[in-house]
């Protein structure tokens, strides 16, 4: 527990935090933008997982098992989107559904629980053998991500799915299918989270069903801790792609905290409880402190003197 | 030309809140017509603004728009036809977008939505000069977002967007049931330039019997689902609050009448 050995981690820790980072914009596109809880997430991630290696290792080019693992994704979030808009299954249930699903689908595809690459005998986007390029090219996708979001949400369909989650009644009234808008974004957002599952299995050099558990969290402490940080350093100069950009860096800072916290020897069973304690505090300080400006207390207590 | 053929809505039918909202209501406005519509609470004003919008399919009846049958088109392929502004100023705009990207949206509607620039530089151009006209000073906030904009100030938004393209029917929800009285001539003022400018036809629901008559060439009466009034040209122009109220009590009174026949039987 020496402060070299939690220096040596960092930049594996960084690597790590980018692909949640990048899992985490697909989060942000369903829980910020379309305003539906996806809980789809925890499966596609390892799907894309699964995919990826199970491709990877039959000798499909790297590019093109990635590809399918977004494919993949894809196909996640639409079965989630049409439970929901066809079927009228709830958002949270129909994201459950998806998930318990994809656990048996996800074993399928592995056939097995989990699966590892064979390191050095492919070409891999990123590993946690080689971290200096493994951080420059997650980095790299990241920013190329952001762009694309950037530039489809500035489009006339991208901006249809904001209305939609923004406002359903008006969008209706403005000629926009609300249930096919849904279905698009659910699709991207877990093709994007199934990307990075892809990534998150290179890296680690093996792939796991479980590897996704908990996925929906992190993505929202990336995303959470992310609005808070912008807002702290930025206020409301806050634009589209710097909030993007701070989803990704929302998603180094929890996987760094991570880090710190496994440098303390606390055992890793216990590291879910923390992710959850982390995602809580951040999300409870904005509200006491909105609640610490006006509060009956203090207002109480402004009575009593008058 | 607007044809409503016999339209029936029975809201939770076979239960014990069973209620028969339209009655069979046979309406047809030509081009321009600017009708105004009254009733009590319950009297299916509103309903039959949402049968024509197609909030839900009804249950009998046809709706026509310069011919289309549009009876089973969905809320959202109708819209291309309609112009919509809501009772509540919070439904009919975006609160979390810009001034500019919620005119954007309303400029599409029933047009394809594909990766096209959702707004463009000429069209941001435009939109600024539209806001102009409304003397409201959202000029100079385009990019502000709508939920910082004041009640008043977003349903004379939601009109311009509701008659960015111009709508076959401009279908009015009490519109300005919501806002102070000052506020809501305004609006009223900005509905009535904009009618004339691109001679909308245009329904309105309303509470106030001073707007019903102040405002539109048309004015009709519902109860029970039903329309049991319609007044036109110049019986309309001469028509007080007096009249009217006469005229409710003349027909709503007749109906009780009537009622007390079957019930004596």
């Amino acid at each position: 527990m020496t402060l070299i050995s939690l220096l040596n981690r960092m930049p594996g820790d960084v690597a790590i935090g980018i692909i949640w980072g990048i899992m985490a914009l697909g989060v942000y596109l369903t829980f910020r933008i379309l305003n539906f809880a996806d809980l789809t997430v925890d499966g596609s991630f390892a799907t894309g997982g699964a995919v990826a290696v199970v491709l990877i290792t039959t000798g499909v080019p790297v590019p093109v098992a990635m590809a399918a693992a977004f494919c993949a994704g894809l196909l996640a979030g639409l079965c989630t989107g049409l439970l929901h808009t066809l079927l009228g299954i709830p958002d949270i249930l129909s994201g459950i559904l998806s998930q318990l699903a994809l656990y048996s689908i996800n074993i399928f595809i592995l056939g097995g629980a989990n699966k590892p690459i064979g390191v050095g005998k492919y070409n891999l986007c990123v590993s946690m053998l080689q971290v200096a390029p493994s951080i420059v090219v997650a980095a790299l996708v990241a920013v190329a991500i952001i762009a694309i979001m950037y530039w489809y949400f500035g489009t006339e369909q991208g901006s249809a799915i904001r209305a939609t989650g923004n406002n359903p009644a008006m969008s209706r009234a403005q000629g926009i299918n609300i249930g096919l808008m849904k279905v698009i974004a659910l699709a991207l957002s877990n093709g994007i989270v199934a990307l990075a599952g892809s990534m998150m299995a290179q890296f680690n050099g093996f792939t796991d069903v479980g590897m996704g558990r908990g996925a929906i969290v992190i993505g929202l402490a990336a995303v959470i801790i992310g609005e808070v940080v912008c807002h702290a350093l930025f206020r409301k100069h806050n634009g589209f792609i710097l909030r993007l950009t701070f989803v990704v860096v929302g998603g180094i800072i929890y996987y760094m905290a991570m880090g710190f916290i496994s440098w303390l020897r606390v055992p890793t069973d216990g590291l879910k409880l923390f992710t959850a304690l982390i995602v809580a505090v951040f999300l409870a300080v904005p509200y006491l402190k909105d609640k610490a400006n006006s509060s009956f207390r203090k207002a109480g207590r402004r009575g009593e003197n008058q | 030309m607007i044809e409503v053929k016999n339209i029936h809505k029975t809201f939770n039918p076979g239960t014990i809140n069973e209620k028969r909202a339209l009655n069979g209501v046979n309406l047809t406005l030509e081009d321009g017509d600017f009708v105004t519509v009254i009733g009590g609470n319950g009297a299916g004003k509103s309903t039959l603004l949402n049968a024509i919008a197609g909030v839900w399919p009804v249950d009998e009846g046809g709706i026509f728009i310069d011919g289309v049958n549009v009876t089973g088109l969905s809320e959202f392929r109708r819209a291309k036809y309609l112009g919509r502004v809501f009772q509540d100023p919070m439904t009919g705009t975006a609160a979390d977008m810009q001034i500019d990207e919620n005119l954007a949206l309303a400029a599409r509607r029933g047009k394809p939505r594909l990766w096209g620039w959702g707004i463009t530089a000429s069209e941001r151009e435009n939109y600024r000069e539209m806001l102009k006209e409304l003397d409201l000073g959202l000029e100079e906030r385009l990019t502000a977002k709508v939920g910082l904009l004041s009640g008043g100030q977003r349903q004379a938004l939601t009109l311009l967007m509701a008659t960015i393209q111009k709508p076959k029917m401009l279908l009015l929800d009490e519109h300005t049931a919501a806002l102070d009285p000052k506020t809501a001539a305004k609006v009223l003022a900005t509905t009535d330039k904009l009618v004339a400018e691109h001679n909308l036809t245009t329904m309105m629901v309303t509470h106030n019997m001073r707007d019903a008559i102040a405002h539109g060439n048309r004015l009709i009466m519902m109860d029970e689902g039903r329309i049991i009034l319609d007044i036109r040209g110049e019986e309309k122009k001469r028509l007080t609050i007096e009249d009217l109220l006469h005229k409710f009590e003349e027909v709503s009174g007749s109906e009780f009448t009537n009622d007390q026949a079957i019930l004596s039987k």
